[in-house]
């Protein structure tokens, strides 16, 4: 069971202050989708919107084509894994999951027989008897996906599922939600503010920041070619360089690179720690070392170019050789990008 | 300065336990007045009180109207606790506040308020308007244990319930109410501890059928008899029931 989500120029308030600024996005039938964003971007917000927990001020929501705006979460195609679990603590898993089955007028022996089936999914097989307080928060999160992936919605909907868990626990769950997307073909709609987990599971993510939307697309293109510098700062480390358009190319501190600016005037180039190193066609100086760090797959090294000895640069440098006092930068202009420096501000 | 203190709650303990030790104790006097010297052990005053017709009727009448007024008070309470947890409502701190302001009222000025209410609008004095009474005096407890058990773990319950396709009795049928079980059992068993134990309200709005306290306040106007004391010490021992269920139903679970 899947469908695809439609969401037109939606705008929510809450009291005075609005928190969705006529937000648009369209999701495929059977996408895992990933809202990003820091807290109080209103991603929450609109995975509420969908969920039918919240109404829009403004604006639609098209579930498979139907219009659901107006729909409470009951009759919704949709049911949603919350961040607290949500589950019943006096039933037992088994009746967990079961609720919704239930819930649609299915027979005892049916319903329980299909919620062992959705146990099985998640690795719970032999604790459907067990009530919620008796297992870990790990095997909750898993009860609370068989239960709301029990009644075969079209899109389900993720709170910051993952968000209660340790950090090792949180991994593992990420590729096995992944996996249980793909087997089930259900839309997954999915709320963090974990940039490694956006990009872990997601097909597409949709970074979003004080109620709009960022940038969206697959994960390699956000990290490597982000559309705005905020999207370009929360994916993940970042160094800013300032630079001017000059004609066709851009002049910085470290030398004049082959990329198109983004207009006239000042601007802001940004390079990943691991796009900047040795080998790349465009020259950028001499630079030292001013510390530098082994973290297994690199070395992370903090640089100070010959150039502008006043920046401070971040590098990944390969692991099997430890860094020298001084080397000679490089980068490949394809893994640059420049925005104007006005959007810093904004 | 360690036997000190375990004399403090020696005394502590006999200041509050003595005269339920002595009511308890005379109750058993073989003799006809309930004071010392303690003339030897009989249960005959308790066959007396069980063999009391009147006696035995105020018993049921108690166990009617504890029953009944906490049963009543449980479900206001409930309704007026789910209204004001789950919905917003224009000036709810405002009603929270009268709902549990009556607390503060004695119990005499709650009775004669309803006695003369229950005058002007000519209605009988029964068990009815004492149970009445008692609800009064109950609601506003009921309600605050039952307010402050809705917390947000089971507002999320009822989220998940709602998106799972139940109907609003639904929700209230198979997940707030079992969530509540254990508040709801605090509520109604001290309620009915306490309507129970009530005399004032029961006094000013009984007549012909009375409750046990009231029935035993009457008979006390006939001078003192270890009768008495055997009556009291079953209520007593009632009283001491309730609690007891209450510790091994309510606290028992929660420890879990």
């Amino acid at each position: 069971m899947t469908a695809s989500v439609t969401i037109e120029r939606v705008v929510h308030r809450y009291g005075p202050q609005t928190v969705l600024h006529g937000v648009s996005l369209e999701i495929g039938a059977g996408e895992y989708v990933v809202l990003l964003g820091p807290s109080g971007c209103g991603k929450t917000t609109l995975l509420s919107i969908l969920g039918g927990f919240a109404s829009p001020a403004e604006g639609r929501v098209l579930i498979g084509g139907r219009d659901v705006t107006r729909l409470p979460p009951a009759r919704r195609p949709t049911t949603t894994v919350f961040q607290d679990y949500a589950l019943f603590p006096h039933m037992t898993l088994r009746d967990n999951v079961a609720f919704g089955l239930r819930m649609a007028g299915m027979g005892r022996a049916e319903r329980h027989a299909r919620a062992d089936r959705q146990l099985a999914l998640v690795g719970l097989e032999h604790a459907g008897a067990k009530r919620p307080h008796e297992v870990s928060g790990g095997q909750r999160q898993r009860v609370a996906l068989a239960r709301a992936l029990a009644v075969e919605p079209d899109v389900l909907l993720l709170d910051e599922p993952l968000g209660a868990l340790d950090l090792k626990l949180r991994r593992a769950m990420q590729d096995e939600l992944k996996a249980i997307q793909r087997r089930v073909g259900t839309t997954f709609v999915h709320v963090t503010h974990d940039q490694e987990e956006a990009m872990a599971i997601a097909d597409r993510i949709v970074v979003m920041r004080a109620g709009r939307i960022e940038d969206e697309g697959t994960p390699d293109r956000i990290y490597r070619r982000p559309r705005t510098l905020f999207a370009a700062g929360f994916m993940g480390e970042m160094n800013r360089v300032p630079a001017r358009a000059a004609g066709g190319a851009v002049q910085t501190p470290l030398g004049t690179l082959p990329v198109a600016p983004p207009g006239e005037g000042e601007a802001v180039l940004c390079l990943r720690p691991e796009a900047l190193g040795r080998g790349g066609p465009c020259d950028l100086g001499e630079a030292r070392l001013d510390g530098a760090a082994f973290l297994g797959t690199h070395w992370r090294v903090h640089l100070v170019p010959e150039r502008a000895p006043d920046l401070r640069l971040v590098a990944q440098l390969p692991p099997h050789a430890a860094p020298g006092e001084r080397l000679r930068l490089s980068v490949d202009p394809a893994e640059v990008t420049v925005f104007p420096a006005a959007a810093e501000a904004a | 300065m360690r036997a000190l203190s375990w004399l403090y709650l020696a005394l502590l303990y006999a200041f509050i336990l003595l005269p339920v030790g002595a009511l308890v104790l005379f109750s058993f006097q073989d003799g006809r007045l309930p004071v010392p010297p303690f003339q030897g052990f009989s249960l005959r005053w308790y066959a007396d009180v069980l063999g009391d017709r009147r006696l035995m009727a105020a018993l049921g009448h108690s166990v009617a109207v504890a029953a009944g007024s906490s049963l009543v008070a449980c479900a206001l309470g409930f309704l007026a606790a789910y209204g004001l947890a789950r919905h917003a409502l224009p000036g709810s701190a405002l009603i929270r506040a009268v709902l549990i302001a009556p607390i503060a009222v004695s119990t005499l000025i709650v009775g004669l308020g309803l006695l003369l209410l229950v005058n002007r609008l000519g209605l009988p004095l029964s068990l009815w308007t004492a149970g009445i009474g008692h609800v009064v005096i109950n609601l506003p407890l009921c309600f605050a244990i039952l307010y402050a058990a809705m917390g947000d773990q089971q507002r999320s319950a009822e989220r998940a319930a709602r998106d799972l396709g139940a109907s609003e009795a639904q929700v209230i049928g198979l997940v707030t109410l079992p969530m509540l079980a254990a508040p709801l059992a605090a509520a109604f068993f001290l309620s009915a501890t306490l309507s129970w134990d009530e005399f004032i309200i029961a006094f000013l709005l009984t007549r012909f059928e009375v409750t046990l306290p009231v029935e035993i306040w009457s008979l006390l106007r006939s001078g003192l008899s270890p009768r008495l004391n055997a009556a009291g010490s079953l209520v007593f021992l009632v009283s001491v029931a309730v609690v007891v269920l209450l510790e091994i139903l309510v606290l028992a679970r929660r420890r879990r």
